[in-house]
C-alpha cells in the first residue's frame, strides 16, 4: 500500500499521523531489498542512516515541527556528495571516496527533513543515456515490453534514480541533467523528471561532468511531487558562482494554475525524420490536450536545432576533459602505485575510467587542442549562442514549448552500446534546452505498442519553472497516465 | 640608445629584454577559496577542499584580490578592464590539484600601462606594461624529503598572483633591474604585494634575445623563476652572451625555456619548444565573467596613497631637494614617511642631508633599517633642532648622532650629560684665541707675512682648545679681530 503513495500523499499521511516515517521508510527499504537484485538501481543503500533520519523526523512531526520533506524517503543520485556516505559517480576511480561534506542540494533536503535511502546508479560520471556505463553494472528498467522478458535500459544518466522511483523503491529522487539525463530516463521509466533553469539549483558538491550544462533536478511520480522536491532543492548558493540569487516560488501552487490563455509553441524542427509514428502521434495528442485545456497552439521555429547534438558533443566533452583531470591518484579516490608521476597518472586513470569516460576525455582534449580549438570549441560556442537565441526569440511569441522527450521508448540492454553515435542520438530532443539553459520537464503521456511509457517534454523561459509545471500538470491531468511497470505490481503482493 | 652592447667577435650586439613578474597579492584569503594565504605555516595546514580540488568543489572569486589587482593597475597608469574573464590553463602536475590553473588568458583585468625607470645619471625611461592578470598559484613539490617519494604542500595552492607582463622595451641588465625595483616599490606603496623575492612572493620570468642594431627581434629564450634582482641582471648577461656565441658560430638560437644557475653563472635548458605544453585554454565554466563598475574603480583610485613618482616630484618642489636625494628617499614608503616626519617644520634640505648621510651610514653600520632604527624620526628632528638653534655645532652634532644610535637617547639629554653645549661666551672664546696665538708665535708671524691660508689652522687650534664646542661663527669673528 505504501508503494502507491505519492510524495504529497505520504506527506499528508505523515502529518495526519496515519503513518510514521519509520513505517514508510521500512516499507521502502523492504521494496529495495526485494527488487534491487533484479534492477540494481542503487550503488549504496543506507538503511541505518535512513531509519535514524526517519525516527528523527517522526519525533519532529510529533512536536508539530518538521520541514516540507519531513520523514519522506527519497533516493540520491550517486553524483551528489553526501557527508560520510561514499560517493562514486559510478566510477572505479572514486570507488573508495567518502566525502567529508554534503552537497548544497542534499543539505537543503536534509534541512527540510528528508530521509535518504541510498545512492542511486548512473552512467559513469553521468556520461551516457542508458546507465550501462556504470562501473558497478547497469540498472535495469522496471518496465518490460508486453510479452517479452528482454531487459531494457532505464535511460540515463540518472537511470538508477528514475528506476527507483518507477519501481516504488523511493517516493522521489534527485538527478542531474547535462544533456537530458533527467528528462530521458523519466520518459523511459514512465515518471516525471524536471531539469530546472541552469543556475536554479546549486552545483556545489555535485561531481562535475560539464559545468556549463550540469543542473540538478527532481524525479517523482507526479508533477506536483516534482514541484515539491524542487522547492526544497532550489535556492541561491554563494558557494556556486553560477547559482542565481532569486526567490524560490511556490512551484506546487503553480501546478494548479492551468493553461488557459497560455501560448504553447510547437517547434517544427523537432518533427525529425525517423521519429517513430507513435511518438509523433503522442505529440499530436499532447497538442490536442493542451488546446482543449484552453491553450493557444503556435507553430514556431528553432532553426539551429539540427546543430544541437553536434555542438553538445563538443562542449560537454571539452569541459569534462578538464573537470576530470583532478582524478589523478594524488589526493583521493583510486591510486595505482607506480614508479613515477607520469606512470601514476596513466595507470590510475587507465584503471579508474571506463571506456565511455575515456572516449569523452579524448574528444574533449582534442577539441581544445592548439590548432583545433577554433574549428571545434570556439565554433561550438558560437552555435550555442545561436541556439540560445532561437529559444529567446521563440519565447517572445510563446510561453512554453511542447516536444517529445526522446526519439524512442526504452531500448534493450546492449542494443545501442556498440555505436556511440546511436547512443548520443537519444539526446536529440533534450540537448538544445540544455545548451540554452532553459527549464524542461518530461511527463509520462502514454504507452507505445509494446506497452512502454513515452514522455512529452515541456520547455519554458529561463527561471519560469512555474509555467513549465503548470503545462506539465495539465498534460498529466489530460493523459491520466496510470500504467505501472509489471515488476512493481508484483512487488509487495 | 643606451649604448650598452655585447661586443662579439663579429661586432656589437644589442639586447632585447622583457619581464613577466609573478607578484603574490597581499590578501587574507586565497583567490577562489576562503583558506588563509599566510606564508610559512605548517605544510598542508591552509588548504580548503576547493584548493585540493575535491569532487564538486567550486571557485568563488575573492573581491579583495580583485581590488588589489585594480589598485596595482592604477598604480601602473594602466587601463582597467571593466569586463575580464577567467580561463583554465590545463596541465598535469602533482602540485596542481585540479589539473588546471585558473588564470586570465584572453581577457585580463588590466591592460596597457607604463612604468618609468630612472637610470644612472638621472635619465628617465618609460617601460611599457603589456597587461596584468590575476591567476592562482600552484602548490609546492618537495623532492628531497624521501628517497623515492615526492611530498606535496598545498598551502600555496590557490593563492592569488598578479602576472605583470612588460613590453620587450629593456635593453640592458641595469634597465631590467631598475624596472623590477620600481615595480616592487610601487606595489609596496600600494600594499598589493610585499615584493619579498626571497620568500617567493615576487618572481620573474625573463625573456632575452640579442640582435644587431636596427634589426627586427630575433628568437628569444625565457629564463624561468629568477628570484632576486641581482640574479635577473646576471642571468640576462649570461644568456645574452650564450646567444651571441651561438649566432656568431653560425648557429641559430632555439626558442626554449631555461633556468639560471647562479652558482655557475649560466643558464641551462629546461624544456624546448617541442616539449612545450598545449595548455588547452578555455573559459572556466565555473566562473562568470568578472564585471566591475567604473564607480568602484574610481573609489579605489581615490583611496590610493601618493605614489613614488608623485612623491619625488613633491619632495623636490616642497623641500627643494635634488632629484637624486628625492629619489632615494621615496624608494621605500617607510623611508619617505620617516623623512617627512623629520622635515616637517624644519629645513628640508638639512633634514635630507642628515638622513642620507650620517643617519643611513649609522643604520648600515648596525645592519638595521628604518623599521628597527634605534633613533626615531622625532629624536632625529630633535637633534636638528639643537643644531638649528645653535645649541650645538655641526661637528658635535655628528658625535651626538653616534651616541643616539648607540643609546637611543634624546639628543638634548646627551648634550646635557656630556656637556656638549656650544660655547657662545665671547670672553671664553677670546681667552682661547689669545692662548692659541701665544702658543704659536712662528705661525702668527707667517700669517702676518701674508700666508692667509693659516687662518684655518688657527680656527682648528681654537676649536681643539675648546673641546670642539666653540661656536664656529664666533670663533671666526674673534680670530679675525685679533689677527
Amino acid at each position: 500500500m505504501t508503494l502507491e503513495f505519492t510524495l504529497s500523499g505520504a506527506r499528508d499521511a505523515l502529518r495526519a499521523r496515519r503513518i510514521s516515517s519509520r513505517e514508510l521508510t521500512e516499507a521502502h527499504l523492504a521494496t529495495i531489498a526485494e527488487l534491487e537484485p533484479e534492477l540494481h538501481a542503487f550503488i549504496t543503500v543506507t538503511p541505518e542512516q535512513a531509519l535514524a533520519q526517519a525516527d528523527a523526523a517522526d519525533a519532529a512531526i510529533g512536536r508539530g515541527e518538521g520541514g516540507p520533506l519531513a520523514g519522506l524517503p527519497v533516493a540520491i543520485k550517486d553524483l551528489f556528495c553526501t557527508k560520510g556516505v561514499k560517493t562514486t559517480a559510478a566510477s572505479r576511480i572514486l570507488e573508495p571516496f567518502v566525502p567529508p561534506y554534503e552537497s548544497t542540494v542534499t543539505a537543503n533536503m536534509l534541512r527540510d527533513g528528508a530521509v535518504f535511502l541510498g545512492k542511486t546508479n548512473l552512467d559513469e560520471f553521468a556520461m551516457g543515456s542508458s546507465t550501462t556505463t556504470s562501473a558497478f553494472g547497469p540498472t535495469i528498467n522496471p518496465w518490460q515490453r508486453r510479452g517479452s522478458n528482454t531487459q531494457l535500459v532505464p535511460g540515463g544518466s540518472s537511470g538508477g534514480s528514475a528506476a527507483a522511483v518507477a519501481a516504488g523503491m523511493a517516493l522521489a529522487s534527485t538527478g542531474t541533467d547535462t544533456g537530458g539525463s533527467i528528462r530521458q530516463p523519466a520518459s523511459f521509466c514512465g515518471i516525471v523528471g524536471m531539469k530546472p533553469t541552469y543556475g536554479r539549483c546549486s552545483r556545489w558538491g555535485v561531481v562535475a561532468f560539464a559545468s556549463s550544462l550540469d543542473q540538478p533536478g527532481p524525479f517523482a511520480r507526479t508533477v506536483e511531487d516534482a514541484a515539491i522536491l524542487l522547492g526544497s532543492m532550489a535556492g541561491h548558493d554563494p558557494k556556486d558562482s553560477t547559482s542565481v540569487n532569486r526567490p524560490v516560488p511556490d512551484y506546487a501552487a503553480a501546478c494548479r494554475r492551468g493553461v488557459k490563455g497560455l501560448r504553447i509553441g510547437i517547434p517544427r524542427e523537432y518533427r525529425a525524420d525517423g521519429t517513430p509514428a507513435e511518438i509523433e502521434a503522442l505529440w499530436n495528442q499532447g497538442i490536442a490536450w493542451l488546446r482543449d485545456a484552453g491553450a493557444e497552439i503556435v507553430d514556431v521555429s528553432l532553426p539551429h536545432t539540427k546543430y544541437g547534438l553536434a555542438t553538445y558533443y563538443i562542449v560537454a566533452p571539452a569541459e569534462a576533459s578538464s573537470n576530470l583531470a583532478r582524478y589523478d591518484g594524488v589526493r583521493f579516490g583510486l591510486r595505482v602505485p607506480a614508479n613515477d608521476l607520469t606512470d601514476l597518472y596513466e595507470e590510475t586513470r587507465a584503471a579508474g575510467f571506463g571506456a565511455e569516460v575515456r572516449r569523452r576525455i579524448l574528444i574533449g582534449t582534442y577539441v581544445l587542442s592548439a590548432g583545433y580549438y577554433d574549428a571545434y570549441y570556439l565554433k561550438a560556442q558560437k552555435v550555442r549562442a545561436l541556439i540560445l537565441r532561437d529559444f529567446t526569440d521563440a519565447f517572445e511569441r510563446v510561453d512554453a514549448l511542447l516536444t517529445p522527450t526522446a526519439p524512442s521508448a526504452a531500448f534493450g540492454l546492449g542494443e545501442k552500446s556498440d555505436d556511440p553515435v546511436q547512443m548520443y542520438l537519444n539526446d536529440v530532443f533534450t540537448v538544445p534546452a540544455s545548451m540554452a539553459g532553459v527549464p524542461g520537464i518530461s511527463v509520462p503521456a502514454g504507452l507505445d505498442t509494446d506497452g512502454l511509457p513515452l514522455g512529452l517534454q515541456v520547455l519554458g523561459r529561463h527561471f519560469d519553472e512555474e509555467t513549465v509545471f503548470a503545462v506539465g500538470a495539465a498534460l498529466e491531468a489530460a493523459a491520466g497516465f496510470s500504467a505501472r511497470p509489471g515488476i512493481r505490481m508484483e512487488a509487495g503482493r | 640608445m643606451s649604448g650598452y652592447v655585447i661586443e662579439g667577435a663579429t661586432g656589437p650586439w644589442e639586447l632585447v629584454i622583457g619581464l613577466e613578474v609573478h607578484a603574490q597579492v597581499v590578501s587574507k584569503a586565497k583567490l577562489f577559496s576562503g583558506a588563509s594565504a599566510e606564508y610559512g605555516a605548517e605544510p598542508n595546514s591552509q588548504v580548503s577542499f576547493v584548493d585540493a580540488a575535491f569532487p564538486g568543489m567550486l571557485p568563488v572569486i575573492n573581491g579583495e584580490c580583485v581590488a588589489q589587482a585594480v589598485r596595482t593597475g592604477l598604480g601602473l597608469n594602466a587601463e582597467i578592464n571593466l569586463v575580464s574573464r577567467f580561463d583554465r590553463k590545463n596541465y598535469f602536475y602533482a602540485d596542481l590539484p585540479a589539473g588546471y590553473q585558473i588564470s586570465q588568458f584572453a581577457h585580463p583585468i588590466v591592460g596597457k600601462g607604463v612604468i618609468e625607470i630612472e637610470l644612472e645619471g638621472g635619465a628617465i625611461r618609460p617601460i611599457g606594461v603589456t597587461r596584468l592578470h590575476l591567476e592562482q598559484d600552484a602548490g609546492k613539490s618537495m623532492h628531497d624529503q624521501h628517497p623515492a617519494l615526492s611530498f606535496i604542500d598545498l598551502n600555496r595552492a590557490g593563492v592569488a598572483l598578479m602576472e605583470i607582463v612588460s613590453e620587450p622595451d629593456m635593453r640592458t641588465p641595469e634597465e631590467a633591474g631598475a624596472y623590477l625595483r620600481k615595480l616592487r616599490t610601487i606595489m609596496r606603496y600600494l600594499g598589493t604585494c610585499d615584493g619579498n623575492m626571497e620568500e617567493g612572493s615576487m618572481r620573474a620570468d625573463v625573456n632575452v634575445s640579442v640582435r644587431r642594431a636596427g634589426e627586427p627581434f630575433r628568437t628569444r629564450c625565457e629564463i624561468k623563476n629568477v628570484n632576486s634582482v641581482r640574479f635577473v641582471m646576471q642571468a640576462i648577461e649570461a644568456e645574452a652572451r650564450r646567444q651571441v656565441e651561438i649566432w656568431e658560430a653560425g648557429g641559430e638560437v632555439q626558442q626554449e625555456t631555461r633556468l639560471y644557475d647562479p652558482g655557475r653563472g649560466e643558464t641551462r635548458s629546461m624544456r624546448s619548444k617541442e616539449d612545450a605544453h598545449d595548455y588547452r585554454y578555455f573559459p572556466d565554466p565555473d566562473l562568470l565573467p568578472l564585471v566591475i563598475e567604473q564607480a568602484w574603480v574610481d573609489e579605489l583610485a581615490a583611496g590610493l596613497p601618493e605614489l613614488p613618482d608623485a612623491k619625488k616630484a613633491r619632495f623636490m618642489s616642497q623641500y627643494g631637494l635634488p632629484a637624486y636625494d628625492a629619489g632615494v628617499l621615496v624608494m621605500e614608503q617607510a623611508t619617505a614617511d620617516f623623512y617627512e616626519a623629520v622635515a616637517r617644520g624644519r629645513d628640508g634640505k638639512i633634514a635630507a642631508n642628515w638622513m642620507l648621510g650620517d643617519f643611513f651610514a649609522g643604520l648600515n653600520r648596525m645592519g638595521r633599517g628604518i623599521a628597527d632604527s634605534p633613533v626615531s624620526a622625532e629624536r632625529l628632528g630633535g637633534l636638528l633642532d639643537l643644531l638649528a638653534d645653535a645649541t650645538i655645532n655641526g661637528r658635535i652634532a655628528k658625535e651626538v648622532m653616534e651616541a643616539m644610535m648607540e643609546t637611543g637617547e634624546e639628543a638634548a639629554a646627551i648634550v646635557e650629560a656630556r656637556g656638549l653645549r656650544q660655547v657662545t661666551d665671547t670672553g671664553a672664546i677670546d681667552g682661547a684665541v689669545d692662548q692659541v696665538l701665544a702658543a704659536n708665535p712662528d705661525k702668527l708671524a707667517e700669517y702676518k707675512g701674508g700666508k692667509d691660508k693659516l687662518f684655518g689652522f688657527f680656527v682648528g687650534q681654537v676649536m681643539k682648545a675648546m673641546g670642539g664646542k666653540g661656536n664656529p661663527a664666533l670663533v671666526n669673528e674673534a680670530l679675525k679681530r685679533k689677527l
